[in-house]
């Protein structure tokens, strides 16, 4: 029954014979282990085109959503956070599979005559892979992928002559990305490097066939075997254990998500992924005006001598073990990128910001002047809410609907008795005053974290509230300048050093006009928490 | 696996039972979260919250009147407020439908016909009752039903639909 299906659809498509013949190839006796890496690489290819296809079903491609999309992805999707660890661990793992390829042709000196077109299509496979990690990195839109990126435009613009084409062309004129350089490199990595590497990759297949597997010099008398099933066989174990890697790490290593890509963040220290660190610390090398050198002269020279490798090495095929100027050309290779790589993750500051902070809902009340967030408190203790239910009409008007237009006296009165009959409520002056910014100056955002209610955040602004600290402060905009704005800290400050200074600030800041703060411990951890939280 | 080699299982075979098994290992490790990925639920499908569109007291008894109102809606990454409307009908004093603005035949938006006393699709003329019963058309089944409840004399509408029928 299946034969006769199989023979009807070979009479009518010739496909059943055509897999018979690609399997049945000759291949030569020599051939082995040393030989899977292609076909593994062509699985991880695969592999980032499925997981890549199934992410773009749940992504907002432009800077306003795609931060946001990636997080619903990460938190709300189930499987959704095995399917990015897939893609961005595979994206690595790609590189090296490539990078090993690449490496076993070139020791084992398979790119010499006939197989110099198919080096020269296996370089600029490379070149595509790289070109995938460089767009990818842009697009989860956090502050690594903005920062990262801003650099890599930059570097583009050394090149000499070109650079202001280029970067016009990457869509970063004026040295700001956006929305340009987002559609560009998003379209890059989705629609035309995928389609550059598959016709680049037929090619490459095209030609392994057309010259057949590259045998050892001393191969040639010994008989051929078939490709299937000895070799398939290999390939497929190399696959496997491929694929058993990344699933590990897309399961069990950390994958975060940093906040959202914000250009005025001047703390972020920039750094690209791992496999292009050895480029960024080039940089370092070559100072001033030579920075074009390690920039753009050498990277595109080192390319130029990769492309030509078959044609810089003429000699005679030889064995592998005769290969040594081969074998000490990659260790020298080896070093100088692990030396690089290793100074550059030296030198590099650890970041500051918390790598999973993208993945946490953005918390509204960070940008709430802190009266107006310690009001809120308020209006829950003094149970205004018995009368002005948000967003519902009830006893009193709906506040959630707009901001009111009464005038300050008249809330300040309302606020000391609400109701003619009822009794006075036990508000301060100065409560009821950050009441009345609440319920005249808040904003849509402001109106969320009414309805909310953020426990925490309300009890450290009660606290900045009550003690008084914009009197001399400034947070979010509000308070006063005769100490420094609060704005910030965390990247200014480390946490212990903001409760030590509370209880004792002379000690921290010699001549300073703030007097000590006593609080409790749970205190303590509520105020500094909340002012660490204020971004800048 | 139960073969042994006594009995003469070829290296060919072995071969490729083993990479039909691999290579279906391989395709399980991308195919099951993928699988998981587009079929299940988002975790929190955050449903709206009932949301007052009027003073009961100002509906009139037995003629539908056309609300509009925001409701709150979760678009996949983001929570929208977007504007929506409702047809509501006070039966009695203390009581009153909702009716989903879209004909149930194929979501077009009907319109309240005072001549005829009855609410009329454009699309293909299915003709409702007040109660939202089929008076024509091919409309397969009866108007659509907003959850809703009355709070303080208010009129309180839900996130969901009830299919009649």
């Amino acid at each position: 029954m299946l034969d006769r299906a199989r023979q009807w659809l070979d009479d009518r498509t010739g496909l059943p014979s055509a897999v018979r013949h690609f399997l049945e190839e000759d291949i030569p006796a020599s051939a082995g282990w040393h030989q899977v890496l292609g076909s593994v690489a062509l699985f991880a290819f695969l592999i980032q085109a499925a997981t890549g296809i199934l992410l773009a079903f749940n992504y907002g491609p432009t800077p306003a959503e795609a931060h946001a999309s990636v997080r619903y992805i990460m938190t709300e999707l189930s499987g959704g956070a095995m399917i990015r660890g897939l893609h961005h661990w595979g994206a690595s793992a790609m590189i090296i599979v490539v990078v090993l390829h690449m490496i076993q042709v070139f020791v084992w000196g398979a790119y010499k005559k006939p197989r110099e077109t198919t080096w020269i299509v296996g370089c600029a496979l490379l070149l595509m892979t790289l070109a995938f990690g460089l767009t990818g990195y842009l697009l989860p839109w956090d502050n690594r992928a903005y920062w990262g990126t801003t650099v890599t435009t930059q570097i583009a613009g050394l090149a000499p002559v070109l650079g202001g084409y280029v970067k016009r062309l990457l869509g970063a004129e004026g040295d700001v990305i956006g929305n340009i350089t987002f559609a560009r490199f998003y379209t890059a990595h989705v629609v035309l490097l995928p389609v550059a590497t598959l016709a680049l990759m037929g090619l490459h297949l095209y030609l392994v066939r057309r010259h057949g597997v590259t045998p050892t010099p001393d191969d040639t008398a010994r008989p051929v075997k078939r490709f299937y099933p000895a070799q398939v066989f290999k390939d497929t174990v190399a696959t496997f254990a491929y694929v058993m890697v990344i699933a590990l790490f897309a399961n069990f290593a950390q994958l975060g998500l940093g906040s959202m890509a914000d250009p005025t963040d001047t703390r972020y220290i920039p750094r690209p992924e791992w496999y292009f660190l050895f480029l960024f610390q080039l940089l370092k090398v070559f100072e001033g005006s030579l920075e074009v050198v390690g920039a753009v002269i050498l990277p595109n020279l080192a390319i130029v001598a990769l492309f030509l490798v078959p044609f810089l090495d003429r000699g005679k095929a030889v064995r592998v073990r005769q290969r040594t100027a081969a074998i000490a050309i990659v260790a020298l290779s080896a070093v100088g990128w692990a030396g690089l790589t290793q100074r550059a993750v030296a030198t590099t500051p650890p970041s500051t910001e918390d790598p999973l902070a993208g993945l946490r809902p953005p918390q509204e009340w960070i940008h709430m002047p802190p009266e107006q967030l310690a009001a809120v408190g308020y209006f829950y203790d003094a149970a205004c809410v018995q009368c002005h239910v948000l967003e519902r009409s009830s006893a009193g008007p709906d506040l959630s609907k707009a901001p009111s237009k009464r005038d300050a006296e008249w809330l300040l009165e309302h606020f000391t008795q609400p109701d003619a009959d009822g009794a006075p409520t036990r508000l301060s002056a100065l409560q009821r005053r950050s009441l009345v910014a609440l319920v005249t100056e808040r904003d849509d955002r402001g109106v969320d974290v009414w309805a909310r209610r953020p426990q925490e955040a309300i009890a450290g602004a009660l606290l900045y509230d009550a003690r008084q600290c914009a009197f001399c402060h400034t947070l979010n905009g509000s308070g006063n300048k005769r100490a420094p704005v609060l704005n910030g800290l965390a990247a200014r400050r480390t946490r212990d050093w903001v409760e030590g200074h509370f209880a004792d600030p002379k000690a921290f800041s010699p001549g300073t006009q703030m007097p000590a703060y006593r609080f409790t411990p749970r205190e303590l951890d509520a105020i500094t928490g909340y002012l660490m939280a204020i971004p800048k | 696996m139960h073969e042994t080699n006594s009995k003469g299982v070829s290296r060919r075979s072995f071969f490729g039972s083993a990479i039909q098994l691999l290579g279906a290992a391989i395709a399980a490790v991308v195919a099951a979260p993928a699988a998981i990925y587009l079929l299940a639920k988002p975790k929190s499908s955050g449903q709206g919250d009932f949301v007052e569109v009027g003073d009961l007291s100002e509906f009139e008894l037995g003629k539908p009147q056309e609300v509009v109102y925001y409701r709150t809606r979760v678009d996949g990454w983001k929570t929208t407020k977007e504007k929506t409307t409702a047809w509501v009908v006070k039966s009695e004093p203390e009581k009153a439908v909702a009716f989903s603005p879209a004909c149930p035949h194929l979501g077009c938006i009907f319109r309240w016909e005072e001549t005829g006393e009855s609410f009329v699709c454009p699309c293909h003329a299915s003709a409702f009752d007040t109660q939202g019963a089929v008076l024509a058309g091919p409309a397969p089944r009866p108007l659509d039903r907003l959850v809703s409840r009355i709070e303080g004399g208010k009129l309180l509408i839900g996130p969901q639909e009830r299919h009649s029928g």
